[in-house]
């Protein structure tokens, strides 16, 4: 039974042989000769003003998963919308009561400051 | 008929908690009291309503269902009661003489910072402790077990910020849970082997009329009441589990009175009478009971020949005397048992409430006189027969009675529990010779006590002796009132050898009669042979008492006597210290030698030791099982992935 | 395609979801209330809290006798669930009570804590009318996403940071066991319904020696045993019970174990009825491993809360006892246990709400030290608890044990019933420590700062009643119990 898996198995090597290989030729062949500037991120633009591993504040998270949050509503909204018309006025409740759901989380982040950036 | 017998236990359950929610707001200790007592009082006049009514009734048990409690499958157990001659005996004893205590206790208990937690402890007591003998069904009784001896613990430890106090507690509480074991796994095994024939019971009756359908003799049988036995020895301080009783001493003279001696100590003697129609049907397990109830009553008062402290005496007393009961149990003589825990709960309650009385006198003087002598030590007393005379005298007629001096309630019963020793199929002469010679020391350590207490010089403090006043009435009634009862409490079980008719037995003859069917338990032996039997034990007890009067009242003017009985101790004979350790190295060592082994060795360090050792092993690996607990998320984490390996594992292979 | 959708719109029982619907809807309007309110003022959220449980209790109860199946049988609220509901409604009602005055005195007067009660509920119910893997997962995660929440609530407390943590990442790592298990019986089975293994398992009985089939279910009951905290799954609950708010450890030990234990009992009884011989000797070792090491390492333990939780791990082990039991009187004896469970540890709980100080610092065995005489009603109050986990008549405790054992003792398991009552006698020495300090100790407070007063009052007083009652009168409950059962 398990044979029908076993082309799966063979792309997932080969995949990984090929990720794994490519990195390791390229360096094995590639040529190396590095300068401060091609080190360096950028090589036109800004110049560097600290590491990369920088705190950034936990208001961009908060944004980015309020973000996600919402998006999801967006997505939910398309396949309703290809059946709307077989769905019916069941399917409208329905979003609806969905829609309000996360109307009412709308409104308790609105209310809780969390858009706020200060 | 009888439906108003769940008022008995009622009442005091309603005291313990009024004193327990409000008594701190009460303050007031006439009515803290007051209400404690008259509840019990009432619980008193109910139980006596009921015993009456019992007295004039053909039927003799009576089961009265308060509530349906479980049922399982066919199996049904009630909130239930039951009334039958064995309970109404022991109502009466517990509500009676728990009245009379309660009303001691007013006395004995003023100005205790928190009266109302002794009186709201005590009236539990009184609840668990009916809840016990009233109980239908064994869970019930188990109820009242596990009930009495929690407060015996609360009140044992009741002065918990002495250190001995509640040491003592935590003993009792510890050697307790070990005869709680026995019981539990004697009721699982009973209830099992029952189940087995069909009979899904845990109730009394049907227990008594299905006790047949178990093999007699069997080794199931033998086995479910040895664990109930062990777990009677636990209650009932025998062998190998007596040694919490004497340091229960710690709690307050009245708790000693109503727990340890009149009441929660019988409930180990309560029970096998109660079951007495399975024990009946194990001669081995009667066998056990009867030796270790002769050799308990005989060590334990070897034991308190040579105790100075007056509440030890009687501890150890107590001992013997619930030895004798067992005694009574194992060689088939029920009736008589319960007979001789009647008399001993009025005797021994009255001594040691006297005893009370007398340490509360000392206390007073003491503090009066602001001396800190030990206020429990015999050595200091003597000649207080002046300065309490009502004390003295009921003291002395229990004395009297426990030493088994004819006419005297103690006689009666003593002495029907030895001529059963010795003329039943059970009995043997060994165990005559076992509780006559108990019998004898008794009479000599009871005497000593009062003698020393009571006789001779007054060794007090010189700045205290002045001050020591007789009780108040409240103590002094319940002394007279149960020193009546010590004196003719034993002739309602006159034995028709001496013209009586003994109906205490008849009484009790119906629930006994499944003991009767299972085997043929008659006397041997003739009328001449019982005649000289009791002779012999009454002289045996006067001979006791000689000695001690000899010792303790003769002595200081007879010391040639002394010289010439024991050669080379001359040289102390003047000194009355030296005469007790004199006497204590002739006479008493041997048997203290094995009493002190028995405290010492089998109680400290086997006893003990097995306790501590096991608290040793499961914390051990309560410990070693913590550092699995080594708070690291990943450590968990792995712990989960074994655990679903296992699992799984477990359900490939 | 079109009869599908129809098929579906008609499958809407809507009466079979009421009791969690109308939870969540009362949730979200608290919710909506609460961000209208002043900040730092709880109070009346606490009380409409309340308000919303009792109708959803009333709307429950409709339920009784009264199945409802929905959602093409993702969805059964029979009397099972109904119990098992109530339970979790009772729960979730005395730790409501047990919070207001607790959270002022902790300084979070936030009241995002109760919608989020309120949805753990509603998760719970789910759970406990879920008869498809998928409903009841949906449950689980409800559930435990607020209770992560909940359990780090004190945001600036380590020690509640540690909790919500570690519940967190170890709940998720059970979690994806459990979807693991579902997703792999699905591929042997082709549904995810539970009685749709069962019949699967009924016409297959091969299938019970079909290696996948068999790690999809252990893995499945892994996800549950972690909820209930049996052994070798029960490592988070300490550290979590310790560190979570009092009254949530409360609930935690209570509504959502007894959902777990709803979810374990359905799927298990229900879906893999064919590998009862299997399941019970797994069963039964789980118990015993788990009741033991639940009381021996609780002997070891100063911190109240945390004793408390590994005697919650041994609870845990004895309601399995009813599992091995399998039969009518050990399963009804299972709900007839969690109810139980629930008055006597929400009242223990809600006596240390009433004595703890702020930051809980002296919920020590040496912090009520002579609390017996200082508070004596309160004394008692903690005895009749305490002795009620032990196990002693006249409470419930002993009357739900006594039901288990029998069930096992009915079964068969006479060992496990023997070494059930073992396990008790050990239970005895710790929960009698907390006694005899406060009885026996000094006291180096005079409590002072208790005051009997206030909703927390309440829950201490419904929950002895409760105890005393269940343990006296336990008939009539038994046998809505026997109803309740399968």
């Amino acid at each position: 039974m398990l044979d029908i898996y076993l082309p799966i198995l063979v792309v997932m090597g080969i995949a990984f042989a090929f990720a794994i290989g490519s990195v390791i030729l390229s360096r094995l062949i590639g040529v190396k000769k590095p300068s401060a500037v091609k080190l360096a991120p950028y090589e036109c633009g800004m110049p560097l003003i600290g590491t990369a591993q920088e705190r950034f504040s936990v208001k961009f998270y908060i944004i980015a998963m309020l973000f996600i949050l919402f998006d999801i509503e967006a997505v939910f909204l398309y396949p309703w919308a290809v059946m709307f018309k077989r769905l019916g006025i069941f399917g409208f409740v329905e979003m609806g009561v969905f829609i309000i759901i996360l109307l009412v989380g709308f409104i308790y982040v609105w209310k809780k400051g969390a858009l706020e950036w200060e | 008929m009888y439906s108003n017998l769940w008022l008995i236990p009622f009442f005091p359950l309603i005291g313990s908690i009024i004193n327990g929610l409000f008594g701190k707001k009460i303050k007031n200790e006439a009515v803290i009291g007051g209400i404690a007592t008259g509840l019990m009082f009432l619980s008193f006049l109910v139980a006596a309503q009921n015993f009456f009514k019992l007295l004039g009734d053909k039927e003799k048990v009576h089961e009265l269902v308060i509530a349906s409690w479980m049922s399982v499958g066919n199996f049904q157990l009630n909130w239930e009661l039951l009334l039958d001659p064995l309970s109404a005996v022991m109502i009466m004893v517990v509500t009676g003489v728990g009245t009379l205590i309660h009303l001691y206790s007013i006395g004995y208990m003023h100005g205790d910072e928190s009266f109302y937690r002794f009186f709201s402890y005590l009236n539990l007591f009184a609840f668990a402790m009916l809840m016990l003998v009233l109980g239908g069904n064994a869970l019930v009784m188990f109820i009242g077990w596990e009930g009495v001896g929690l407060c015996s613990y609360l009140l044992i430890g009741y002065y918990y910020e002495k250190k001995s106090a509640s040491t003592a507690a935590n003993k009792a509480f510890i050697v307790n849970r070990v005869g709680d074991f026995g019981f539990l796994c004697g009721l699982f095994v009973l209830f099992w082997a029952l189940a087995e024939k069909g009979v899904w019971t845990l109730n009394f009756v049907e227990i008594a009329e299905s006790g047949h359908l178990l093999e007699s003799g069997g080794l199931l049988i033998t086995v479910v009441t040895l664990c109930f036995f062990l777990g009677a020895t636990g209650k009932s301080a025998q062998i190998p589990l007596f040694t919490w009783l004497p340091d229960a001493m710690e709690g307050p003279t009245p708790v000693s009175a109503l727990i340890h001696a009149a009441t929660m100590v019988t409930a180990g003697v309560y029970m096998i009478g109660r079951m007495n129609g399975l024990f009946a049907m194990a001669p081995a397990t009667m066998m056990t009971i009867a030796i270790v109830g002769g050799l308990t009553a005989f060590f334990a008062a070897t034991i308190g020949l040579a105790q100075n402290d007056i509440k030890r005496v009687l501890a150890y007393s107590t001992v013997s005397q619930l030895g004798y009961m067992f005694l009574a149990m194992g060689v088939g003589a029920f009736s008589a048992g319960i007979f001789h825990l009647m008399t001993h709960a009025f005797f021994k309650a009255c001594l040691f409430l006297g005893s009370g009385s007398v340490i509360h006198g000392l206390h007073h003087a003491y503090h009066h006189a602001h001396l800190h002598d030990d206020p429990q030590d015999m050595r200091n007393m003597g000649g207080i027969r002046k300065k309490m005379p009502i004390t003295f005298i009921t003291f002395l007629v229990s004395t009297i009675a426990i030493s088994g001096i004819p006419f005297f309630s103690g006689f009666f019963s003593k002495d029907e529990i030895l001529w059963w020793s010795f003329g039943s199929t059970r009995g043997h002469c060994l165990l005559w010779v076992l509780g006559a010679a108990a019998a004898g020391m008794t009479a000599f350590y009871m005497f000593r006590l009062v003698f020393m207490t009571f006789f001779g010089e007054q060794k007090t403090d010189a700045r205290a002796k002045d001050h020591i006043p007789e009780s108040p009435f409240t103590i002094t009634i319940p002394l007279m009132v149960l020193g009546f009862l010590a004196l003719i409490g034993g002739y309602i079980g006159v034995p028709k050898i001496l013209g009586g008719a003994n109906r205490f037995h008849a009484f009790l003859a119906p629930v006994f009669e499944h003991a009767q069917h299972a085997n043929e338990i008659h006397a041997h032996g003739s009328h001449a042979t019982e005649y000289t039997l009791m002779a012999i034990s009454v002289a045996i007890a006067i001979i006791g008492i000689f000695t001690a009067w000899v010792m303790y009242v003769k002595n200081p003017e007879l010391p040639g006597k002394f010289v010439a009985r024991f050669a080379g101790a001359h040289r102390v004979i003047f000194n009355k210290w030296y005469i007790d350790e004199l006497y204590d190295f002739v006479f008493v060592n041997p048997c203290k030698k094995i009493g002190t082994f028995l405290w010492r060795g089998v109680d400290v360090k086997i006893v003990d030791g097995v306790v501590n050792g096991c608290a040793w092993v499961v914390k051990g690996i309560g410990s070693g099982l913590r550092y699995t607990q080594s708070g690291y998320l990943y450590n968990y984490a792995m712990i989960m992935v074994v655990g679903v390996v296992l699992i799984v594992g477990f359900f490939v292979f | 395609m079109e009869n599908l959708v129809q098929e579906a719109i008609q499958n809407v029982n809507l009466q079979a979801i009421m009791p969690s619907l109308v939870l969540c809807v009362f949730g979200m309007a608290i919710l909506m209330v609460s961000v209208f309110s002043k900040r730092g003022s709880t109070t009346h959220i606490a009380w409409l809290s309340i308000a919303a449980l009792v109708v959803t209790g009333f709307v429950t109860l409709i339920g009784w006798n009264n199945p409802q199946a929905g959602f093409a049988g993702s969805v059964l609220l029979d009397n099972f669930a109904t119990f098992f509901s109530m339970i979790c409604i009772i729960a979730a009602g005395l730790t409501i009570l047990m919070s207001d005055d607790y959270l002022r005195r902790e300084g979070y007067p936030v009241s995002e804590y109760y919608p989020l009660i309120l949805f753990t509920t509603a998760g719970a119910m789910w759970m406990a009318s879920g008869t498809d893997l998928m409903t009841i997962f949906l449950g689980l995660e409800v559930l435990s996403v607020s209770l992560y929440v909940l359990a780090g609530f004190f945001r600036n407390q380590t020690r509640s940071n540690e909790a919500g943590l570690k519940y967190f990442f170890l709940g998720a790592f059970s979690t994806g066991f459990l979807l693991y298990g579902v997703a792999l019986l699905y591929g042997v089975t082709g549904t995810t319904k539970v009685d749709g293994i069962a019949a699967y398992l009924m016409a297959n009985p091969e299938a019970a020696m079909n290696t996948m089939f068999i790690a999809g279910g252990s893995l499945l009951l892994v996800g549950f045993l972690f909820k209930v905290a049996a052994a070798p799954f029960h490592m988070w609950t300490p550290d979590v019970y310790q560190g979570a708010p009092t009254p949530i450890t409360a609930f935690m030990s209570a509504g959502p174990k007894a959902a777990a234990f709803a979810a374990l009992m359905r799927v298990t009884i229900i879906g893999l009825d064919g590998l009862q011989s299997e399941l019970t000797s797994l069963f039964w070792i789980l118990a015993v491993l788990t009741m033991t090491i639940g009381n021996f390492i609780a002997l070891t333990q100063k911190d109240l809360k945390r004793m408390l939780a590994y005697s919650s791990i041994s609870h845990a082990g004895y309601v399995m006892v009813g599992l091995v039991a399998w039969n009518e009187i050990g399963l009804s004896a299972i709900l007839f246990y969690m109810l139980v469970y629930t008055f006597m540890n929400m009242g223990a709980f809600a006596v240390l709400v009433l004595i703890g100080k702020k930051g809980e610092d002296n919920l020590t065995l040496d912090g009520v030290a002579g609390l017996g005489y200082k508070k004596p009603i309160l004394g008692i109050v903690l005895s009749i608890f305490l002795f009620s986990l032990m196990g002693l008549p006249p409470t419930a405790g002993f009357t739900a044990k006594f039901y288990i054992f029998a069930g096992a003792i009915e079964a068969g398991y006479i060992w496990l019933a023997v070494l059930g009552v073992l396990n008790s006698a050990v239970s005895l020495y710790y929960y009698l420590r907390v006694m005899v300090q406060m009885y026996f100790k000094d006291p180096e407070e005079d409590f002072a700062w208790v005051s009997i007063n206030g909703p927390v009052t309440i829950s201490i007083v419904v929950s002895a009643v409760g105890v005393l009652y269940l343990g006296i009168f336990p008939h009539t409950l038994m046998s809505l119990a026997k109803l309740a059962g399968f």
